[in-house]
């Protein structure tokens, strides 16, 4: 049986947040359930934990501004 | 459930961002998520962006809707739904979808809601559940729940809510669902299978309002965009947990899920057959 | 019904019905409200002979959205109501007129307000052209024979096709009800107008951008052009909430869609006019008891014409200022207290002597009113 190593550091998403889009409204930060993001300087998103980003896209669907994309590494 | 494809590639085909940010909207309004999670079904689903038309009412919660990349139709408070029946009656080819708020699809509007649920037109109905008139600054609605405060309601409301999906299913509609703007994924998926249902659909989106409800009624619902998607992921009930579950329990939680999806006639199908009949008679 | 006969008798909101059918439109959605049911039934048998499209809705409100949906996807649409009827209107013609939507919504009047009697007077002559909020100017056409109930309904759809502006046909309960001679045209001979669709390419295309004409050219849903409509006053683009200098810009175009065309627009009757020395302006049903007078006092050597209107509004300004300079005295005759007598008053420049003839009580004008009046001038 194939596991996945949740706990390994390869990187698997590029995160992108644009700052002019984002109202700071706090939502992706809350539910991300991986801690990927936390609330930066000015309130806006910054990415604290790329690592544990599994490429779930919660963020980007319950962004209500399209403020926030995830791109999957290369 | 459909693969979740990159906002990216749903933003390039579905969404002009020179006018997505000039509608506003408050920070954390749920109204966009409501309008992304359309834009992903639609490109699920591959129509063409020439042969759907957005309706629009007079909202705020939703009016991103009007930069989605497909044809589009803004009008009165109240009205779309009646618009939306000639357009389809007239051009069946088209895919029509409504976005309105609570009050614009059952309270001023709601004589059209229940007429085109009884018809069956091939209409989806998009209303973005607020339990408030955003729009206007905060006023009390046809959702609102009995007891809550509003700009025209300073002691509360004496008046008890209506429940969209009953209503719609009670006129005759043959999808009716209800989704929240916490269910994201729940909520692209719904959204798909209301535009393809070939009959009159209606969704009930549990929108968050954190400026105007959920300020003025920190108890009920909370008081942030974050504790009201909380309440919403920590009130829901999916329906076929809550069908094992007594009335007495569900007080106070938010069913959510399918809860109509049958076939009738569709009232431009019906129609077509009066066409052949009255050209026989002469 | 032998359409290969061209002259039939007919009812007169049964040739609205004709009129409509051979003017090309395919949407009707109604309401019933006596009198002007019979265009409702009438139509729900016609339409879908022809591959067309009925639906009664709900209300009024209803009925004229459906009317407009199914314009703007392409249809030529058309409704027909009373007062009140027209009265839950209202706010959507405001909507048409803003967003450019063709549409024709015939009216035929009752009398009184509120709910008032089932019977004929003229008393929606100021509210059919002032009721919706903002004044914009719309076109009214008022028959005054079963044969106009039939032209001047294709004049109608065509005027609101070319224009891109709602069009209404105020007829009355005695007009609806009577039946004359039309001698009716093989349809397809009939001339039919089509709103304009854009020229430019769909990539340059703004939808409320208008070339020299001043009216934006309308593309369909399904088009390569990305179609755009709005209840509220935008700028080209569409888009909501324009600069004061922009707002200018689209109102004084809205105004200017008709007000331009004021030489070609306005139409009028002249009757025995020629050689007159006293006129009567009435209009409508009402104009035919003033013919019925004008016969009795040309007999009697009195030297009195008719002009009629047949274009309300735009009001046909010009020709009453002339007219005001040919003749003595004006009577102006109406079923009402007295609405478009402001009108020809305020037109008034050659100093004619203006008097006014009402009959306010559901019956047409009696033709010996106008005859005392014809007399007491004469």
């Amino acid at each position: 049986m194939k596991t996945r190593d949740l706990q390994s550091t390869k990187v698997r998403a590029l995160i992108e947040v644009n700052a002019k889009q984002c109202k700071r409204c706090g939502i992706c930060v809350e539910f991300c359930n991986r801690g990927v993001l936390a609330e930066g300087e000015d309130g806006l998103p910054e990415v604290v934990n790329l690592e544990q980003c599994t490429l779930c896209r919660l963020c980007e669907l319950r962004c209500p501004d399209l403020a926030i994309m995830v791109e999957e590494a290369t | 459930m459909a693969k979740i494809a990159p906002l990216a590639e749903i933003v390039e085909k579905q969404i002009d961002m020179l006018t997505y940010g000039q509608w506003g909207i408050c920070a954390g309004c749920g109204g966009g998520i409501v309008v992304q999670a359309l834009a992903r079904a639609v490109d699920t689903i591959g129509i063409p962006n020439k042969d759907i038309v957005i309706l629009n009412g007079i909202h705020c919660s939703g009016s991103q809707a009007a930069s989605l990349k497909c044809n589009f139709i803004g009008g009165l408070h109240g009205r779309s739904i009646a618009y939306a029946t000639g357009l389809k009656f007239a051009r069946p080819d088209l895919t029509v979808i409504t976005v309105q708020g609570d009050g614009d699809a059952v309270g001023i509007g709601g004589n059209h809601f229940i007429h085109a649920a009884r018809r069956n037109s091939d209409i989806t109905v998009v209303v973005n559940n607020n339990f408030i008139y955003g729009r206007t600054g905060g006023q009390y609605g046809p959702t609102t729940p009995k007891g809550a405060f509003a700009t025209s309601a300073p002691y509360g409301t004496v008046d008890r809510p209506i429940d969209i999906c009953k209503l719609a299913e009670s006129a005759g509609a043959t999808f009716v669902a209800r989704g929240t703007t916490y269910h994201v994924i729940e909520l692209v998926d719904i959204l798909e299978k209301a535009i393809r249902h070939h009959g009159f659909s209606v969704l009930d989106i549990i929108t968050q309002c954190p400026t105007a409800f959920g300020r003025y009624n920190p108890s009920l619902m909370g008081n942030s965009t974050t504790e009201m998607l909380k309440w919403m992921r920590d009130h829901s009930v999916r329906i076929d947990k809550a069908k094992g579950i007594g009335t007495q329990e569900l007080e106070g939680k938010l069913v959510i899920g399918v809860f109509v999806d049958k076939e009738a006639p569709v009232y431009e199908d019906e129609y077509e057959k009066i066409i052949q009949a009255a050209k026989k008679v002469k | 019904m032998d359409k290969q006969k061209n002259v039939q008798l007919m009812q007169g909101n049964e040739a609205v019905v004709e009129g409509a059918i051979a003017a090309g439109v395919r949407f009707f959605a109604g309401y019933p409200i006596t009198p002007s049911t019979e265009i409702l039934e009438r139509i729900s048998v016609r339409l879908p002979q022809v591959g067309g499209k009925f639906i009664q809705m709900e209300d009024e409100i209803a009925s004229i959205s459906a009317v407009l949906g199914a314009s703007m996807g392409g249809v030529k649409a058309m409704t027909a109501t009373s007062g009140p009827g027209f009265a839950l209107m209202v706010e959507t013609i405001g909507y048409a007129i803003v967003a450019e939507i063709p549409c024709v919504v015939v009216e035929v009047q009752r009398v009184g307000p509120g709910a008032g009697m089932v019977f004929t007077s003229q008393q929606d002559t100021m509210s059919i052209r002032w009721a919706t909020p903002g004044g914009f100017e719309t076109i009214t056409l008022a028959p005054a024979s079963v044969k106009e109930c039939f032209e001047l309904t294709i004049r109608a759809v065509n005027l609101s096709e070319r224009f891109r502006v709602p069009v209404f046909l105020l007829s009355d309960a005695h007009l609806a009800h009577i039946r004359e001679k039309v001698e009716v045209p093989n349809y397809n001979e009939v001339l039919r107008v089509d709103r304009t669709r854009p020229t430019v390419p769909p990539y340059k295309f703004l939808p409320y951008e208008a070339d020299e004409t001043g009216v934006p050219g309308m593309p369909d849903f399904g088009s390569e052009y990305r179609c755009k409509i709005v209840a509220v006053l935008h700028d080209k683009t569409g888009k909501y909430g324009p600069s004061p200098e922009e707002r200018t810009f689209i109102l004084k175009r809205l105004h200017n869609k008709i007000l331009a065309h004021l030489d070609e627009l306005p139409m009028v009757e002249e009757y025995m006019l020629e050689d007159a020395d006293i006129a009567v302006f009435s209009y409508g049903i009402c104009a035919r008891a003033v013919k019925a007078a004008l016969k009795t006092a040309r007999a009697e050597g009195i030297k009195v014409g008719l002009m009629r209107p047949i274009t309300l509004w735009p009001f046909p300004k010009e020709a009453v200022s002339k007219l005001t300079s040919r003749v003595s005295d004006i009577i102006v005759a109406e079923m009402n207290s007295g609405q478009l007598l402001g009108e020809v008053e305020r037109a008034n420049e050659g100093n004619a002597n203006i008097r006014f003839v009402g009959q306010e009580d559901g019956i047409v004008m009696d033709p010996q009113r106008i005859l005392s009046a014809i007399r007491e001038v004469g």
